[in-house]
């Protein structure tokens, strides 16, 4: 295992973990591959002829069916109200799980349960409980308040991770020099914490923007992006729909690699600041 | 020093609002809801035990949670043989931790996409015309495409596998990372072989990892609607489908009473998972 020779184990494992890589990205790799469609091809291969036709209907026509635009900017726009949300109550209540407080325990268990009651659940209890108390459900709302039963459990359990490995002695040493509490959280915890910050964040916008079963009770009259894609499967039979999929997954993983970026130049420059 | 005291309190509010809002408050109305009558219009609120008569007494019930716990039994062992063994070569076959990042988010980012647009992506490879019925014919393996691949069962525990996998990799990789190596060390010198490390040694100590990852999938399945109606190409059935049509009809108080049936039996398989393996040591 850790010996310098690699055993055979090593090479079937190699091959197992390619395959794996293939599973996970072979599927989305056709998507993108037939979104470059000729204006006569199908939604199956063979390709025929290569064209952006798709994508200059999906950008620039109207569809007969859909508002991707529309559907687009709410998804944004709830997308980047999850995530401020996410980041803020998970910091909030990491810095108060530091302590022991009357009830912590219910209140994580309530956390982890709102990660494992399914999401039918969550997108039907809150849809009944609108129309029981006469509120007109809508995703700025309702959707908003589902998602963020789906992202707050996981900003906690990063939120755990990262003051578990938390060096208390920062905040001793910061509290000797004559340090406010407050200026002991804002000059040296969340600098240190920061880089872990950006993936709670991550996790509230990724997992907000593609989120479909939480959002199909509580979205009220307006689509978000996922449900528009959804309606889509059913009545666009053109490479539209492809189109669509590689402009949203490109769109994803800008954001995840500009997050990971993030991520490690605000590690690198703590880094070189600790060393110089 | 009052403040001090209150912290906490003030700290953690957030977040109790919004589940009690968001979590705790639905589920009541779910459970409330699940006692009322209905007819074909609208629903009134009442106290009658009809929808779940109709509902445990009805053989389509039986049949469709027997077919949601089959989904569940099946993805849960092949994400489990997966998600181990991809867990087990990042921690132990990769060595430089630079590389062990990479890898690791290799396998994330996917996750982080949209799951409609991944079940999307199976139509074009595995459909009638799809890329692996027209390999398979150029080859010669086979003279006409292959009608199971898309829209079975077949394709919907592939997608399930496909979309939940790394609920599995990331909580196994996290405990198998936390084995100190010298344990391994100490068995290799104590003469075991590297499958008796495995079984002995590595296996044991990453229980509470399989078992926080087994939790995910067999939750994450057993609510399942979406992949359950666009793969099998509405063939087969799942609780959540089947809650999913109800509400579409307006049949709210039946689709409740699924929902706390659903409640209850995902709450005992998670309590009958943490009674084989302790994960408090985990959190």
């Amino acid at each position: 295992m850790n010996s310098d020779k690699r055993g055979p184990g090593f090479y079937v494992l190699t091959a197992f973990f390619i395959l794996f890589v293939l599973f996970l990205y072979g599927p989305l790799s056709t998507i993108f591959i037939l979104s470059f469609q000729g204006p006569n091809g199908g939604l199956t291969f063979p390709m025929n002829g290569v064209s952006l036709r798709w994508f200059e209907n999906l950008l620039f026509e109207q569809q007969a069916v859909g508002d991707f635009g529309g559907a687009f900017s709410r998804s944004l726009l709830l997308g980047l109200m999850t995530m401020l949300t996410t980041v803020v109550v998970s910091l909030l209540a990491g810095l108060a799980f530091r302590r022991r407080f009357f009830g912590s325990g219910p209140l994580f268990y309530l956390t982890i349960a709102s990660l494992i009651v399914p999401s039918i659940l969550i997108s039907l209890g809150i849809g009944l409980a609108f129309n029981v108390f006469g509120l007109e459900p809508a995703w700025y709302s309702s959707g908003f308040g589902a998602h963020l039963t789906w992202t707050l459990p996981f900003g906690l359990l990063i939120m755990f991770a990262v003051f578990n490995r938390f060096n208390p002695a920062y905040e001793e040493a910061a509290r000797d020099l004559g340090a406010s509490p407050w200026q002991t959280f804002a000059h040296v915890v969340l600098p240190i914490i920061l880089p872990s910050l950006i993936g709670v964040g991550l996790f509230g916008f990724t997992l907000s923007y593609d989120e479909f079963a939480r959002t199909l009770m509580t979205s009220g009259s307006f689509n978000t992006l996922p449900l528009e894609i959804y309606g889509m499967t059913t009545n666009v039979t053109t490479p539209v729909l492809y189109a669509l999929g590689t402009v949203t997954t490109l769109f994803s993983m800008a954001v995840i690699l500009i997050a990971l970026a993030t991520i490690a130049v605000l590690r690198k420059r703590r880094a070189r600041r600790l060393a110089g | 020093m009052t403040l001090y005291r209150i912290a906490p309190y003030l700290q953690a509010a957030p977040l109790t609002l919004i589940l009690a809002a968001f979590l705790v408050l639905p589920i009541a109305t779910i459970v409330m809801v699940s006692f009322w009558d209905y007819d074909s219009i609208q629903i009134f609120p009442d106290f009658v035990f009809t929808n779940y008569e109709e509902t445990i007494t009805s053989p389509v019930t039986w049949r469709t949670y027997l077919n949601t716990l089959k989904y569940t039994v099946i993805v849960w062992a092949v994400t489990l043989l997966v998600g181990f063994w991809v867990a087990y070569y990042l921690a132990f076959h990769i060595r430089s931790a630079t590389m062990q990042m990479v890898l690791f988010l290799v396998c994330t980012i996917p996750f982080l996409t949209s799951n409609i647009i991944r079940m999307i992506s199976w139509i074009p490879f595995l459909g009638r015309n799809g890329l692996l019925n027209q390999s398979l014919m150029t080859m010669g393996l086979i003279d006409q495409p292959l009608e199971f691949l898309l829209f079975s069962d077949f394709a919907v525990v592939l997608a399930m596998v496909h979309l939940y996998t790394l609920f599995m990799v990331t909580p196994i990789f996290n405990t198998l990372m936390r084995i100190d190596r010298a344990l391994i060390e100490a068995a290799r010198d104590a003469g075991a072989n590297a499958f008796q490390i495995l079984t002995n040694v590595i296996l044991p100590l990453a229980k509470p990892g399989i078992a926080i990852g087994s939790i995910f999938v067999v939750t994450l399945v057993m609510g399942d609607f979406i992949t359950v109606r666009f793969m099998s190409g509405g063939q087969s059935a799942s609780v959540g489908l089947m809650m999913a049509n109800q509400i579409a009809l307006l049949q709210y108080p039946a689709a409740a009473a699924n929902a706390v049936i659903l409640l209850v039996l995902v709450l005992l398989l998670v309590a009958a998972i943490l009674r084989i393996v302790n994960i408090r040591k985990e959190l």
